[in-house]
């Protein structure tokens, strides 16, 4: 009990509590991310079962029943009767996901060789660099688009759409590795220079245990911060590619394909295909990113 | 009797936080005359530096002047605001920071910094500003000022950085320093150097200085009057060789104590138990009184006299009688 | 600093190398290369007469020497869809982006460091959290979604600007330009709002977040102790300071908008490079994609080659020690 008032007392929970900006992001996020894990039970419809699809439920406006049939969708329906509501909790599955994996991949990619880099330097580093420049010859949109094309001239036909996604994940996470790495490696170049580092050097301390116990604590508040400024950035890359068409297949669409689907019936009236993912994507994206820059703010004292 | 340099009556400052207002500095009055060196001593919190920075005007917020007077040569300056304020700093008051190695900018020269500095204050020509850039320079010690001008701060030893530190600050001729713990973070051989060429430029200009350190021998061998801060008040104020060799506070007398220098000839070092209290925990009555080799119940129950400007004597109910 | 712009130089020329292997093994391996030019009809001859032509019968390191040196002196073969070279393809098309790039670019360099400036000065005002607050809603929209909300705002609704293509164009030799007629310049408007807003609000939270960094800094409150105007202070003293990180980041953001400019030219139909590349990928016109990998890839080394010099050139400490590093 004792513990966790303290732990409800400390600046960083204080910070956080009189932030409103930090706990409705916090919130919104819980929620979306609680939505998009329970989506098979919170969903009223399962969108790609064609078994619960009836084409004469297509294009029913949001709240009001249909023509034909009188069945009411919250969010309304697509052109094949699919609800909307449920594809969006689908969708957000997806797009979490790859999210999620692919900044994992990226974070421990990018803090060892940044480590590294910054450690050992010499050739090591000079190599590890150099790809960082050639990785950063290539952006994240046109790793993917790259890969995407390469792909589809390599993979059997029937095969394409199960790879999407785990191409999507390597694709934006080897593109977003280099931030890490960066930061990681100029903050180890400062530290290392560093008497206490020095100090550790001189009693005979492995580079190793150098790195980890002395070097990387001090860089751990900014790669927490990238990593959830990055996870903002994941979700609007993978967003970016299905909506190009060169990411999540129309077979597991998530929320940039349902909103690259939705755009053709901008235009013509049904606007609610295309507003309802694009708002859930906004919400995801601003709260991930606003709990960011909020952590960024706390986790650096000196700024606030 | 001349008019002071730096006149301070009842200076308090605070911080308002969440949970109380803290007083870091309370109450604190002394008076700095012309060409005089007063020390500023205490452990680290007990308001020196904010002393210091109250003076020149660059309290951090939420910190501010809550109470008191502040008078440099007869002008009240502690409610000068925005363009005023700016003028005075440097041009009257000027400031040598602990780090030499953080209170330069590492992107300029030092002879841009110098001359934009001597430029804003002194109606001079660019040529004649750099003229005086090289003399400062020079003055300070620095070998080949001329040249030199030209590096960077970073080209320049601990030691030597700390000297251009000093031409920046005298460059407008001010007639008040206040050097905030200028020797701390230089090598122990370089610390008298630059103690002396301090000393020693003041002397010659009539500069007034207050050293503000914890370093009681820079005291022995600079100050000519001392003051003793415990928990942002003043605990005792009298001339240097008074009071380093008579303390009349009990927190005086423990910290000469507690100085190899000043106790030389003593057996053993003498040691105040316990340590000074957190500004939000300050024990009733007297601050010292729980660390207090003399106490007794009106130490605990009555705040502790409060020194009067040039009443050579301790802020202590005892202390005037204990030690003479 | 010469020694190391060199190696800095001959590191770029290996980098694009190796650039030039992925491109050429793209060329090479994915889709047989006679499958896609030569389509269904065709007879055991034109196999062996393409196969010729095309050198695929030499061994693979002279195939490659023969691919750079052909990418270099600027033929990277016949696109498959179009049957022109596609080094003709480019020269015409890289107008369009060119144009669409550096109006975003100026525009997001000029507003990102002037706002990011001002949020730091101002920063408890009300201008500089609005700023602020706008900001993050800007930097989590994707582009795509700028895009399409500016063409249903403009265009759909309002009527006022054209939602799609670059309106008319002049021509100055090869050169196509926008700039010289109504439609053309109405017709950048949106695109390039759409393309800098993004890169304009990173860069402006960053020049602000280094900005705040800076003026905690000790040799800021010294040369405020001594005096020194505000006006000095922020933009001589800081502002100088900033911008040894921020070049480096604000470099690269400049030559993602290169890159970026794919999603913006889909969404408006712009007729430049990206869209090129888009459709490319659509239609597995590998040459066009070797050839669009090479061109932005000389961009971005060099683009990283610049901002590396003049990282070197701005911060005076870094000069010296790597000198001193290097002997």
């Amino acid at each position: 009990m004792d513990r966790i008032n303290r732990a409800w007392n400390s600046d960083f929970v204080w910070s956080f509590r009189h932030s409103p900006v930090a706990v409705v992001s916090l919130a919104l996020v819980v929620v979306l991310v609680l939505s998009a894990v329970f989506a098979p039970l919170i969903s009223p419809y399962n969108p790609f079962d064609p078994a619960s699809l009836n084409l004469m439920n297509g294009f029913s406006k949001p709240m009001e029943p249909n023509t034909f049939t009188g069945d009411v969708f919250w969010l309304g329906t697509d052109d094949q009767g699919r609800d909307v509501f449920s594809t969006i909790l689908y969708g957000m599955r997806i797009s979490l996901f790859v999210g999620f994996t692919a900044v994992l991949f990226a974070l421990l990619l990018g803090v060892s060789l940044g480590l590294i880099a910054g450690y050992v330097g010499g050739w090591t580093e000079t190599a590890i660099m150099r790809v960082a420049d050639v990785q950063l010859t290539f952006p994240a949109i046109l790793v993917a688009m790259l890969i995407f094309g390469i792909a589809k001239g390599i993979t059997p036909v029937h095969l394409r759409d199960e790879m999407a996604i785990w191409v999507l994940i390597i694709a934006i996470g080897l593109s977003d590795w280099v931030q890490f790495a960066r930061v990681v490696r100029g903050a180890t170049l400062v530290e290392k220079n560093k008497e206490y580092v020095q100090a550790a050097k001189l009693i005979g301390r492995k580079p190793g245990a150098i790195m980890l116990r002395h070097i990387l604590p001090n860089v751990l508040s900014p790669v927490l911060v990238i990593a959830t400024i990055s996870l903002a950035l994941a979700i609007i890359a993978e967003a970016t590619l299905s909506f190009l068409g060169v990411g999540a297949p129309p077979t597991q669409p998530s929320l940039g394909t349902l909103i690259r689907i939705g755009q053709g019936y901008l235009f013509s009236g049904e606007w609610w295909i295309i507003l309802y993912p694009s708002i859930t994507l906004l919400a995801l994206a601003l709260s991930v990113n606003l709990l960011g820059d909020w952590l960024r703010d706390a986790l650096n004292p000196k700024l606030r | 009797m001349e008019m002071p340099v730096l006149s301070v009556r009842d200076l308090v400052v605070e911080i308002p936080t969440r949970h109380a207002v803290l007083r870091p500095v309370n109450g604190v009055t002394f008076d700095l005359h012309r060409g005089e060196i007063l020390g500023m001593v205490g452990e680290s919190g007990a308001g020196k530096s904010m002393t210091g920075n109250a003076v020149i005007g660059l309290l951090d917020r939420p910190a501010r002047i809550a109470g008191g007077e502040i008078l440099l040569n007869g002008e009240r300056i502690d409610q000068l605001q925005g363009e005023e304020l700016r003028r005075l700093r440097g041009k009257h008051i000027g400031m040598v920071f602990q780090d030499p190695l953080t209170s330069l900018n590492p992107l300029l020269t030092i002879g841009e910094q110098l001359t934009e500095t001597i430029t804003e204050h002194l109606n001079v020509s660019a040529s004649e500003a750099r003229q005086r850039a090289v003399d400062g320079l020079r003055e300070v010690g620095i070998p080949a000022a001329d040249q030199r001008m030209d590096a960077y701060p970073h080209q320049f030893s601990g030691g030597m950085r700390q000297r251009v530190v000093i031409a920046l600050a005298l460059c407008a001729e001010p007639s008040l320093i206040i050097a905030d713990e200028p020797t701390t973070a230089l090598d122990v051989s370089v610390q008298a150097q630059i103690i002396a060429l301090l000393k020693r430029l003041c002397r010659e200009r009539g500069t007034a200085v207050m050293l503000i350190t914890h370093d009681m021998g820079v005291i022995a061998e600079t100050a000519d009057r001392v003051a003793v801060l415990y928990a942002g008040r003043m605990a005792e104020l009298g001339l240097a060789r008074d009071v380093l060799t008579h303390p009349n506070h009990p927190y005086t007398i423990g910290l000469m104590g507690s100085t190899p220098l000043a106790s030389a000839g003593q057996a053993r070092l003498y040691q105040i138990d316990g340590s000074m209290p957190r500004l939000d925990a300050l024990p009733a009555g007297c601050a010292f009184n729980p660390r207090c080799s003399r106490v007794q119940s009106k130490c605990s129950q009555d705040p502790s006299p409060s020194l009067a400007a040039h009443q050579d004597r301790a802020a202590c109910w005892f202390g005037g009688e204990g030690t003479r | 600093m010469l020694a190391y712009s060199i190696r800095r130089v001959v590191q770029s020329i290996v980098v694009l190398l190796v650039v030039g292997l992925v491109a050429f093994s793209m060329f090479r391996f994915v889709g047989d290369p006679i499958d896609n030019m030569l389509g269904q009809e065709r007879t055991d001859a034109d196999i062996e007469r393409l196969r010729g032509e095309l050198g695929l019968d030499r061994p693979f390191i002279v195939q490659y020497g023969r691919f750079l040196t052909n990418a270099a002196s600027g033929n990277f073969g016949v696109s498959f869809r179009q049957g022109r070279p596609v080094a003709t393809i480019l020269v015409e098309r890289a107008p369009a982006t060119l144009e669409l790039a550096a109006v975003s670019g100026l525009f997001a360099m000029v507003l990102g460091v002037g706002l990011g400036v001002f949020t730091a000065i101002r920063r408890n005002g009300f201008a500089a959290n609005f700023i602020m607050t706008v900001s993050l809603v800007g930097v989590s929209l994707p582009t795509f979604l700028i895009g399409i909300l500016l063409i249903y705002l403009f265009a759909v609704e309002l009527g006022w600007l054209p939602s799609f293509g670059r309106g008319d164009t002049v021509r100055l030799g090869s050169w196509s330009t926008g700039f010289l007629t109504a439609s053309g310049l109405k017709a950048l408007i949106l695109p390039s709002i759409t393309l800098g807003l993004y890169q304009m609000t990173l860069i402006m939270r960053l020049v602000r977040s280094e900005m705040l960094e800076v003026l905690r800094a000790e040799y800021i409150r010294f040369a405020r102790a001594r005096g020194l105007r505000e006006r000095a202070i922020n933009f001589h003293h800081a502002l100088k300071n900033t911008l040894v990180p921020v070049i480096t980041v604000t470099g690269l953001q400049l030559g993602s908008i290169i890159a970026f400019a794919i999603i913006t030219e889909t969404v408006f139909q712009w007729p430049g490079v990206g869209l090129l590349f888009i459709n490319a990928i659509q239609f597995v016109d590998i040459p066009v994609m070797a050839a669009y990998l090479m061109l932005i890839s000389v961009m971005f080394v060099g683009i990283n080659l610049i901002v590396d010099l003049l990282y070197f050139a701005i911060d005076p400490r870094l000069r010296v020690d790597r000198t001193v590093a290097e002997g």
